[in-house]
Parts: C-alpha cells; structure tokens; sequence
C-alpha cells in the first residue's frame, strides 16, 4: 500500500527529467563554447609562436625594432619582423580616440540620467543604440570620404594617418562608451543624490561630487571596453589610417596598426612561411591585448564592489 | 514553442531543397581565385565560357597572388591566379602545380593629375621610390614635394614593381594600399603623389608617365620599349578535372586572346616580341610568320 506512494517519491518526475534534460542541454552548449574558444587560442598560439621557434626570430626584435620587412633579409641574415611601430600606431590611436570619447560620454550620459531624464530615454537612447549597430566598414568609408580630405583640407598632410583613425575610432566607441556610462550612472541609488540636495548641495555639486565619484568604476569599466573596441578594429581603421609602417612621429602622416598590418597582409602570405606566421604573431598580440583589457575591467569591477 | 519550432524546421528543410536545386541546375563551378590584375580577365572569359557551356559557372575571386599560389597547391580551388611564377613566392611547391601564362599585363608609373611632369628615366623612377628623390622640381616639375604611394608588401603588382625598377630593392617605406582600385583613388584625390598600376586599371582619373619617352601602350610593351610588365600565370593542379582542362584550353583559343585579352588592355602572349625568362632576362623571339 505504501509502495505506490514510495515508488512515485523515488521515481523521477517529469519536470525532474525535463530539468536533467535542460542541465545536459546548457552543459553541453557550455562545453563546445569553451572548446572553441580553447581551440582558437591553441591553434592562434601555434601559429604565432612558429615566428619565434620554427623561423628563429628574437622574441625581443619582434617587440623593439621598428623595421617590418619580411621578404627581404636584413644585416643579420634574417627578415626583419620589427612590430613596435605598428604596437605604437595601435595603442596611440586606441588612447587617442578614448582621451577624445569620454569627456563627450560622461557629458552626454550625464544629461540623459540627471538632467534631462525624458529627452535621453526618448530621443538619445535610440539615437546612441542605432549608432552601436553601424557596421565598422560603414565607419570606414564615411572616413575615408569625409574625415580624410577634412583633416587634409585642415591639418595638411595625404589627409590619412593617426588623427584620422582616432576620429574615425572616436565616432565608433562614443555610443558604446556613452551607454555604458549612463548603466553605470543609473545604477547609483537615488538616495545619494537626495541626502547629497538635502545636505544643500547644487545640482551641479551632487553630480561631481557625488555621482560621478560614486559611478567613477562604472566609468572606467566603460572606457576601458571602449578601449578593448578600439584596440580590435581593423576595417574602419585600416581604411583611414593609411598603413605606412613607420614609428609615427606626427598625426597626420600614415601610421599603421596590428589590424591594418593583418588585413594588408593576408592575401599575399602563404601558410607555413615566414610572412605568414609573423601575421598570426601579429593575432596573438592583439589576442592578449584583448584579454588584459578584460582583466582590467575584471579588476575594476571587483574595486566596484568594495564601495 | 512547439509551432516556432516547425517553423525552423521548415525554414531548414526548405533551404536544403532550394539549395540542392541551385546547385543541380547549376551544374560544374569553376572556382579561380588570387591575382587582383588577373582577374577582371579570367571574370570576363569565364562569361563568355559560360555562354558555350551553360551548365559550368566559373567563380572569381581577388584575394592576392599569395593566395591563388596557396589554394592551388592546397587542392582547394580548381585555378589558383598569379602575378608571379610558383617559383618566386616561398612556401609554394612548383613541383605539385602546372602553371600557363595566359596574358601579359603592363605596369605603369601613375601620379597626380596635378603634377606637371611628363617622363621619367627608369632610373629617376627609381630612385624616387627609394627616397633619393623627394620633389617633383628635382625631376622638371614643379616644386611639390612627391608622395609616395605603395601597394601591399608581396602584393603580385609591387613584387612586379620591384624587380622590374628597384632591381630587387625595398622601395622607401611609405603608405601601403591593398588593392588597385584604392591606389587609383587616393593618386586621384592627392596632390603630388606617385604609384603604379596594371594597365587593366587605368582610368582617366589619375596620369600616367612616359618613360624615357615611351608611352605606356600595349604595343610598346611586345616590344620591350616599354619594361615594365609582367606575366599572368593561371595554375592548375597536376590532375586537373575535365571542366578545369577545357577552360584553360578555352584560355588559349583566338577568342579569347584577340578579342578580350586586348579588349580588357592585356597583351596577348602571341603578341609579345620578346620573352623574359624567371631571371629576368630578356630575349627577342624570332620571328617566323607576320
């Protein structure tokens, strides 16, 4: 008589079942993920570290010397495969489009939540999303049909180099920096900034004093991703920057970063040779690059939490 | 949940059929890829061929020497295009690929419509691509100070460039474009700036140079007048399927090489006086019948 009620206690129900089901389901997704990914590093690892062990280029030229060079040898009987000037050209453009982008994001995020809560949900919000979802190549050939003769018309120059890149890049991170801003500014609780009026401050004295402050890891976080979008880029970039691999030394000549180097050089390499691993040294780079900006935005983050 | 869920499947089901149609009404595809100055040639042969053979569709694709050398020998294409012969580009096996010069295609120094030279000496050419030169009043033309303009590094066309005027040399680091159409682009919208191009691109946007006096004419090149060209190689692999064989045969015929080749500025290899062995030497050939 008990053993009805016993056998239904012990025998799986159906939502348990369904339960296990959805467990394997979401584990198994889980573990291709995680297998393309470890996939992807291996075999970019592979490749990029061939420049160094199969083709004996010093890891320490690869990192110092400014001379790209990989068809012809060069005083030490090997090619040249100098990436700093390409390192440079990709870290200035990178800082130069967020030291550009943030004021503009703080600003524009600080009048969507404090000041004009309406407006910046009704008009900018959508404007801002629209502008993430524009491809890259779009960004380039506006670039290249309007900011480069601008900056030639006004800065002189061929018109393509660093300044043209960052503005290019500028446009590109300023939605994603901005929306991140205004999560970050919106998640400050309200009462800070009615103990912050209560207390007799301005408006203006609670938004510096007391929000930004308050939102200043949020911020960072959305900078630093800005960054990490910037770093990344090659289409728009390598359409502007003009891809002249000299250690830039003013804004408006080319410059060249890794993305452009590795778009450019592509379609004329062949497996397994010299000129073609030195490109996928030049994917491993811009692959660690990648995962330090999420280390560092992983460290912020966890600063956040702390206040 | 249930309904959404026949409705991907549907979805599914139906693009197979559709594609498994496309694919049987489309018959053999002919896949040629690489060379971006071959291109346009191999493009417009393969309409024509096309024409004759309905059920074969020939499908080209840029991509780079580089490239075509790689997929050819890797078995993943049925042509692989280049520029340069399967000896010159490292990595590459000549041994594992058979390799026929379709067309000769000339190369040519393009500047800025603004700038008021007229011809160059090979050498004066030279030596501006290697940074000796730096204005255009040092070479008879105003004072302007040149820009260089460079193609990408093992690109077909530079490697060309390269060898042809700079011995082999390096030329002066400077800006760097991936494709031809860009080149033409930028000379056109920058003053005093200097490249070169295969003679299929030339437009009227950009001028080209005499050198040493000689116009950069398809005739000047059978002649050697004009130095500056290269072959186009077309290569197959050691077995190729029946389809790949009757096009490069196609390649060959008078239909192509006395209406297209000429028609699209290539010069047909029938044509040429000379010949320029993989060294770069080169040598009259004698003259038998014309």
């Amino acid at each position: 008589m008990h053993d009805e009620i016993r056998e239904s206690m012990l025998k799986k129900s159906k939502a348990a079942k369904r339960e296990l089901f959805g467990k394997i389901i979401s584990g198994l997704a889980i573990l291709l993920i995680i297998a393309i990914v470890a996939s992807i590093f291996i075999f970019v690892a592979s490749k990029g570290i061939a420049t160094f062990t199969t083709d004996k280029i010093n890891l320490w030229d690869f990192l110092s010397k400014t001379v790209w060079n990989l068809s012809v040898k060069g005083a030490n009987g090997q090619p040249e495969v100098g990436a700093l000037a390409m390192i440079v050209g990709s870290f200035v453009v990178t800082f130069l489009a967020a030291i550009l982008a943030t004021p503009f994001a703080i600003a524009a995020a600080i009048f969507m939540t404090e000041i004009s809560k309406k407006t910046g949900r009704k008009i900018l919000q959508p404007v801002i999303e629209l502008l993430v979802g524009i491809p890259s190549v779009v960004y380039g050939f506006i670039g290249l049909t309007v900011v480069v003769p601008m900056v030639k018309a006004v800065f002189g120059g061929t018109g393509f180099g660093i300044l043209a890149g960052t503005f290019v890049l500028f446009v590109m991170i300023l939605p994603t920096v901005t929306s991140m801003t205004v999560d970050a500014l919106n998640s400050i609780p309200s009462d800070y900034r009615s103990a912050s009026l209560a207390l007799g401050a301005t408006r203006w004295q609670t938004i510096y004093k007391v929000v930004l402050r308050a939102a200043m890891p949020g911020i960072l976080t959305a900078v630093v991703f800005g960054m990490a979008r910037a770093f990344g880029e090659a289409l728009a970039v390598q359409m502007v920057i003009g891809n002249a691999i000299i250690m830039p030394n003013s804004l408006v000549t080319p410059a060249a970063t890794l993305t452009s180097v590795l778009t450019m050089g592509m379609g004329n390499s062949v497996m397994g040779t010299l000129s073609n691993n030195a490109l996928w040294s030049l994917g491993l780079l811009l692959l660690l690059m990648s995962l330090l900006f999420n280390v560092v935005i992983r460290k912020i983050a966890k600063k956040g939490g702390k206040f | 949940m249930q309904k959404k869920h026949f409705g991907f499947l549907g979805i599914l089901v139906l693009a197979a059929v559709l594609s498994g149609c496309g694919l049987k009404q489309k018959g053999e595809v002919l896949n040629a890829v690489g060379s971006s100055a071959l291109q346009p040639l191999v493009e417009s042969a393969g309409e024509e061929f096309n024409k004759k053979y309905p059920d074969v569709y020939v499908n080209v694709q840029g991509g780079g020497s580089g490239t075509g050398l790689a997929q050819i020998q890797a078995g993943a294409v049925d042509i692989g295009n280049s520029d340069l012969y399967a000896e010159e580009k490292s990595g590459i096996d000549p041994k594992k690929i058979i390799g026929t010069k379709v067309a000769v295609v000339g190369i040519t120094p393009i500047v800025n419509k603004g700038v008021k030279v007229k011809s160059l000496t090979l050498k004066q050419l030279r030596d501006i691509f290697l940074g000796k030169i730096t204005n255009w009043k040092e070479v008879g033309g105003q004072d302007l100070p040149i820009v260089l303009l460079n193609r990408a590094q093992g690109s077909g066309t530079r490697v060309a460039f390269e060898q042809l005027v700079l011995n082999g040399q390096q030329p002066l680091n400077a800006q760097e474009q991936d494709s031809s159409g860009m080149v033409r682009k930028i000379i056109a919208s920058t003053e005093g700036s200097i490249s070169y191009l295969a003679f299929s691109y030339l437009n009227d946007t950009v001028k080209t140079l005499e050198l040493s006096g000689f116009e950069p004419t398809q005739k000047n090149v059978t002649t050697n007048a004009w130095p500056l060209w290269s072959y186009e190689h077309m290569y197959t692999s050691k077995k190729p399927t029946a389809m790949t064989k009757k096009f490069m045969k196609y390649m060959m015929t008078s239909e192509v090489q006395d209406k297209i080749v000429t028609k699209m500025k290539y010069i047909a290899i029938k044509d040429m006086k000379v010949t320029r062995s993989i060294d770069g030497k080169v040598s009259l050939i004698k003259q038998s019948s014309k």
